[in-house]
C-alpha cells in the first residue's frame, strides 16, 4: 500500500511538472531584465511597460478581444437554440443526425475547418477580415455551447415547463420565463468557453482572416518566427492569466450548479 | 328511490351523480389514448360534477395519470371527446384550459420565491399588480403560509412545498383542480393531517377536485366518489362505501381492501337470498340486491376480514361457517389480523378488533377455530367465468 502511494505521488508530481514547467518558465522569463530570452538578467517589469507602447500588439489584442466577444455571443445564441431544439426533439434518427452534425466541428481537424471556410469565403467572394474570423470562430465554438447548455437542460425537471404551461403561459413565455433562466448557468459557462476558444485560436483565424486583421495569436506566432522577444513572454503571461481567470470562472459556475463533478 | 339498503355506514347528502337533471362539469366520452401500440386509456366514460371530489384509484401504469393529463391538455386523446361545461376542449392547448394541475413533484420554480411562484399564473392573465398581490396573500393565508412569501422553494419543508404547489394551483381559480398523487411525497403522519386539510379546503372553495392516487386509504378518506382504474379501463365508479362493500368484479374487490375469495356453485335463488355450495365450507347463504345468477352457475364470493367472527366453539347455525386452524397472527395494535387455514388449504384472513386490553382466551398458533359470518357479509362477484 505504502509503495503504491509513493508511486501515485511521484506520477502526480511528474505529470504536473510536465504540464506546467514550460508555462512557469514562460511566466518567469516575462519578468527577465535581460534582452536575451534564455539568459536570466534579474527581475524587471520593463517588457510589460514596453507592451503598452507596441501599437501592433495592442491592436491585435483589441481585435482578438472583439472577435472573441462577438463570436462567443453569436455561438451562444445559436448554440442555445440548437440545444433547446435537440433537448425537445423526440428521440430518434433525426435527433441523432442533428446532434452529430452539431458536434462534428469538435472532432474535425482545425486545418480542415479552416480550409473549408477559406474556400467558402473565396467562393462567395466575401472580403476576408475581422468579420470572417468572427463567423469562423462562431462556427467552431457553437458545438461547445450546445453541448454545455444541453447538459444543463437535461437535468431540468420537465414538469416545471408543464407547470408553467398549465398556469397559462404560452410555449414562448415558458421558454423565456422558465427554461432560459434555469439554463442560464449553462449558457454563461458556454459563452465563457466559446470566448476562450476564440481568443487562443490560431489555425482557423489564419485561414479566415485577410490583410489588416491580425489576431493576437497570429501576431505572437509571426513575432516568434522572427525571434522570441521578452515582450512575447509578457503578452503570453497576460493571455494565460486572462484565460485562466475565465476558465476558473466557468468551472466554478458549472460546479456550483452541479453540472460537472 | 327503492328500499335498497345503502352500502356502508356513511350517509352523504351530496350525490349529484344520482340526479338525472344535474349537469356534469367534465365529461369523458369514450376517451381512448394509445402510445404507439400500447393502449394507456381504453374507452373511458365518466362524468364529474361541480363541487365533487373524485379520485381515480389504480395501480401504477393503469392509465389514471394519462386520463388526467388529457383533461389538463398535456395529451390529446387518440379518439373520443372531453367536454368541460358542455364544450369540447379537444385542440385547446394546455395554457388556455381552465384547469390547473398540482404536480406530483410539485414543480415549484426554483428561481422564484413562494410569492412569485403563486403570482406566476396570475401574471399570465395580465391581472393588475394590486390584484395579483391581494390574490397571492389570500391563497397564502388559505394554506397557512402567510409569512413564507419571500422564501425560496429550497428553503421549505416537504409539507410546506406541497402547500405552495396547492396555493399556486388554486390561485388561478380553475374550474377543476387536478391533483397528481398530491400526498405521495409526504410522510405518513403529515399525509393524514393533509388529507383532512385538503377536504376542508375543497369544501370551503366549492371547487371540483380530480385526484389521481394509488393509495386506497387516501381515495377512501377524501373522495366523494372513486373510479377504480385497471388495465386502462374504468373498472368501477362509486362512493368509497360502494367500492368497498359492493365491488362489482373480483379485480376491484382484490385491489381495494383485504378480501378472501371462494369459488362456489349457485344452488338456489329465493327472493334476495342466494344459496351457494362450496366444497369445504358447505352451504353459503348471502343476501344480494343485484342481478341473481342462475342456479348451477359458478360464482366468486368474497369475504372481508372484519365481517368474519372467530370463535372456539361451533356456531349454532349450520350455514355460513367453517372450521380451520390458525396459521398466522399479525398483531397491529388496534386490530389483530388472523390467517386461518381451511381443510382445503385456503387461507382466510380474519380481522379482530382489539376492544379490550386483556383477553380471556388469547388466540394462539395452531388453535382450532370456527369462522362464521352474517348473511349480509359475503359479496357476490362477477368474473367467475
Amino acid at each position: 500500500m505504502k509503495g503504491f502511494r509513493l508511486i501515485h505521488s511521484v506520477a502526480l508530481i511528474a505529470g504536473l511538472l510536465f504540464l506546467y514547467v514550460p508555462i512557469g518558465i514562460l511566466i518567469l522569463y516575462s519578468f527577465n531584465a535581460s534582452r536575451l530570452v534564455t539568459v536570466w538578467g534579474g527581475f524587471s517589469t520593463q517588457w510589460y511597460a514596453s507592451l503598452l507602447s507596441n501599437q501592433a500588439l495592442k491592436d491585435a489584442a483589441l481585435l482578438s478581444l472583439g472577435v472573441a466577444m462577438a463570436s462567443a455571443t453569436i455561438a451562444t445564441v445559436l448554440g442555445t437554440l440548437a440545444a433547446l431544439a435537440l433537448e425537445r426533439a423526440r428521440p430518434g434518427r433525426a435527433k441523432l443526425l442533428f446532434g452529430g452534425l452539431i458536434a462534428a466541428p469538435m472532432v474535425m481537424p482545425e486545418v480542415i475547418t479552416g480550409l473549408s471556410l477559406l474556400l467558402l469565403f473565396v467562393a462567395l467572394n466575401v472580403e476576408r477580415g475581422a468579420i470572417t474570423v468572427t463567423l469562423a470562430h462562431a462556427t467552431l465554438t457553437l458545438c461547445f455551447v450546445t453541448m454545455i447548455v444541453q447538459a444543463r437542460l437535461a437535468t431540468l425537471d420537465r414538469s416545471l415547463e408543464e407547470a408553467a404551461q398549465d398556469l397559462g403561459a404560452s410555449p414562448w413565455r415558458v421558454t423565456l420565463t422558465i427554461t432560459l433562466p434555469l439554463a442560464l448557468p449553462g449558457i454563461i459557462a458556454g459563452w465563457l468557453l466559446a470566448f476562450t476558444l476564440s481568443l487562443d485560436d490560431l489555425v482557423i483565424a489564419s485561414f479566415a482572416t485577410g490583410p489588416g486583421a491580425t489576431t493576437l495569436p497570429m501576431r505572437i506566432y509571426s513575432a516568434v518566427r522572427l525571434g522570441v522577444s521578452p515582450e512575447i513572454n509578457a503578452i503570453s503571461t497576460l493571455l494565460i492569466a486572462g484565460v485562466a481567470a475565465l476558465v476558473v470562472t466557468a468551472s466554478l459556475i458549472l460546479k456550483r450548479e452541479k453540472l460537472i463533478a | 328511490m327503492s328500499t335498497q339498503r345503502a352500502a356502508g355506514p356513511v350517509r352523504s347528502s351530496f350525490a349529484p351523480w344520482l340526479d338525472p337533471g344535474a349537469k356534469p362539469l367534465v365529461s369523458f366520452r369514450n376517451v381512448r389514448k394509445a402510445f404507439g401500440a400500447v393502449e394507456a386509456v381504453a374507452g373511458v366514460n365518466l362524468d364529474l360534477y361541480p363541487r365533487e371530489f373524485f379520485a381515480l384509484l389504480g395501480p401504477s401504469g393503469c392509465g389514471k395519470t394519462t386520463l388526467m393529463r388529457m383533461l389538463a391538455g398535456f395529451e390529446e386523446p387518440t379518439s373520443g371527446d372531453i367536454l368541460l361545461d358542455g364544450k369540447s376542449v379537444l385542440g385547446v392547448p394546455a395554457h388556455q384550459r381552465p384547469t390547473n394541475l398540482m404536480f406530483q413533484s410539485y414543480a415549484l420554480f426554483p428561481h422564484m420565491n413562494v410569492a412569485e411562484n403563486i403570482a406566476y399564473g396570475l401574471k399570465q392573465e395580465g391581472l393588475p399588480k394590486a390584484e395579483i398581490s391581494a390574490r397571492v396573500e389570500e391563497v397564502l393565508n388559505l394554506v397557512r403560509l402567510q409569512d413564507f412569501g419571500k422564501r425560496r422553494p429550497d428553503q421549505l419543508s416537504g409539507g410546506q412545498r406541497q402547500r405552495v404547489a396547492l396555493a399556486r394551483a388554486i390561485a388561478k381559480r380553475p374550474r377543476i383542480l387536478l391533483l397528481d398523487e398530491p400526498l405521495g411525497a409526504l410522510d405518513r403522519k403529515l399525509r393524514e393531517e393533509t388529507q383532512y386539510e385538503l377536504v376542508a379546503l375543497q369544501e370551503k372553495l366549492g371547487l371540483a377536485f380530480l385526484m389521481v392516487t394509488h393509495d386506497q386509504d387516501e381515495a377512501m378518506t377524501m373522495a366523494h366518489r372513486i373510479g377504480v382504474m385497471q388495465k386502462a379501463r374504468l373498472a368501477q365508479v362509486g362512493t368509497p362505501a360502494e367500492i368497498y362493500e359492493a365491488p362489482e368484479t373480483r379485480a376491484v374487490a382484490e385491489f381495494v381492501g383485504d378480501i378472501t375469495i371462494f369459488e362456489a356453485i349457485v344452488t338456489k335463488v329465493e327472493g334476495e337470498v342466494v344459496t351457494l355450495l362450496h366444497p369445504t365450507i358447505g352451504t353459503i347463504e348471502l343476501d344480494d340486491e343485484g342481478d341473481k345468477p342462475a342456479p348451477g352457475t359458478r360464482v366468486d364470493v368474497g369475504l372481508r376480514p372484519e365481517k368474519i367472527t372467530l370463535g372456539f366453539t361451533p356456531p349454532h347455525e349450520t350455514v355460513n361457517r367453517v372450521e380451520g386452524i390458525v396459521w398466522d397472527i399479525g398483531y397491529l395494535g388496534d386490530m389483530t389480523m388472523v390467517q386461518v387455514k381451511l381443510a382445503d388449504g385456503t387461507i382466510v384472513r380474519v380481522g379482530i378488533t382489539n376492544r379490550t386490553r386483556r383477553s380471556e382466551r388469547p388466540i394462539g398458533w395452531d388453535d382450532r377455530v370456527w369462522l362464521s359470518w352474517d348473511i349480509e357479509a359475503p359479496i357476490l362477484l362477477d368474473g367467475a367465468s
